[in-house]
């Protein structure tokens, strides 16, 4: 009897060791949710910009103001950016710095000419007497349009960072992981910049 | 012994397990996705700055349909979007975003588009509105059962 309770194994409650996940292994996963979060922000925007689109105030409307030519223009802008972080990541597989860092530079050099496009019809919108204070219409096209570029701003910040930090250290996992989370972070605002020359230009010209 | 294992477990896992669990596309499958983003993206703004379809309401409708269609691309091709990645975790988040967003976006514009037409004919006497705006009212107006 006393061999029989000695060779029972006591009950265990608990993982008798902790389970070794390796450093970042919910880092994308996570990211992901933080997207996802971003883009109800973005929702939100849409729904709010769909429905004040229409209170000029005895203002301009999107016919006077939007200039298409020149938002075809940011559009391709982003649309390259986005092919060219593509081609980074595709450089980033093979382990090729310099390659990774040149797509990543062409990256830059293409979201600051959306930025800077932008910021132009922004300026330009503000000089002709059409500011953000001027309808609900241009309230709610400010704060949409406005939120996708600072969220470009700061991609851009974030995009010159990882070079640094690639630059210095090279392509080690923890940088390989941030160039993955910019990735998703860039593709994602390009999907966001669809709904926006849908929604808010075109529809826009064609209301 | 729990320092001895630590490393030598997190390092096997890092290079199995980084590589096989997200996929990043090859350069065919970027470029066809740059490709179809490309047409996708041209279609409609030929359309609406050439007016081809003479129909504003059926030009809406068509971009729109355009815009969902590229969104599906860029998921795919560019965000390498699929049932399997992170154990089908990842495409559950999004398809609750995508329910939210619905219910966010089109919830918005009927609570909104009753409380207009409602309203309107009472901030009309209230406020100086100009022509256009007036004729949008009396649309709206036609428009209430």
């Amino acid at each position: 009897m006393s061999s029989a309770t000695a060779t029972m194994e006591p009950r265990a409650y608990h993982l008798p060791e902790e389970p070794h996940l390796h450093e970042g292994h919910s880092t994308m996963l996570g990211f992901w949710m933080y997207l996802m979060s971003d883009c109800l922000i973005f929702a939100i925007l849409f729904a709010t910009y769909a429905v004040l689109g229409g209170s000029f105030a005895g203002g301009p409307g999107p016919k006077d103001l939007f200039d298409l030519p020149l938002v075809a223009l940011n559009t391709a802008m982003l649309l390259f950016s986005s092919i060219t972080y593509g081609f980074a990541m595709l450089a980033m597989e093979k382990n090729r710095v310099s390659a990774t860092q040149g797509w990543l530079f062409v990256t830059l050099l293409f979201g600051g000419a959306f930025l800077f496009i932008e910021l132009y019809e922004f300026s330009h919108l503000i000089h002709e007497g059409a500011g953000p204070w001027r309808s609900a219409f241009l309230s709610s096209f400010f704060t949409l349009v406005g939120t996708h570029g600072l969220h470009v701003t700061f991609g851009s910040v974030w995009l010159i960072t990882l070079m640094v930090q690639v630059a210095r250290k090279g392509l080690i996992p923890a940088n390989k992981r941030r160039l993955m989370c910019l990735s998703m972070f860039w593709h994602f605002l390009d999907v966001i910049w669809i709904g926006v020359f849908t929604f808010v230009y075109l529809m826009g010209v064609l209301r | 012994m729990n320092d001895a294992v630590h490393p030598h477990g997190g390092h096997d896992h890092h290079h199995d397990d980084h590589h096989d669990a997200h996929s990043h596309g090859s350069f065919g499958s970027y470029m066809i996705g740059f490709g179809l983003s490309v047409i996708l993206t041209a279609i409609p703004f030929w359309l609406v700055m050439s007016g081809a379809l003479h129909d504003p309401q059926l030009t809406g409708i068509v971009i729109m349909g355009f815009a969902a269609v590229q969104v599906v691309v860029h998921m795919i091709y560019f965000l390498h979007m699929n049932t399997r990645v992170e154990g089908g975790w990842s495409f559950m988040a999004m398809m609750l975003t995508v329910v939210l967003v619905v219910i966010v976006l089109s919830g918005s514009l009927w609570v909104m588009y009753h409380l207009n037409a409602n309203m309107m004919p009472h901030a009309q006497m209230e406020m100086d509105m100009g022509p256009t705006q007036e004729m949008r009212v009396m649309q709206n107006m036609s428009e209430m059962p």
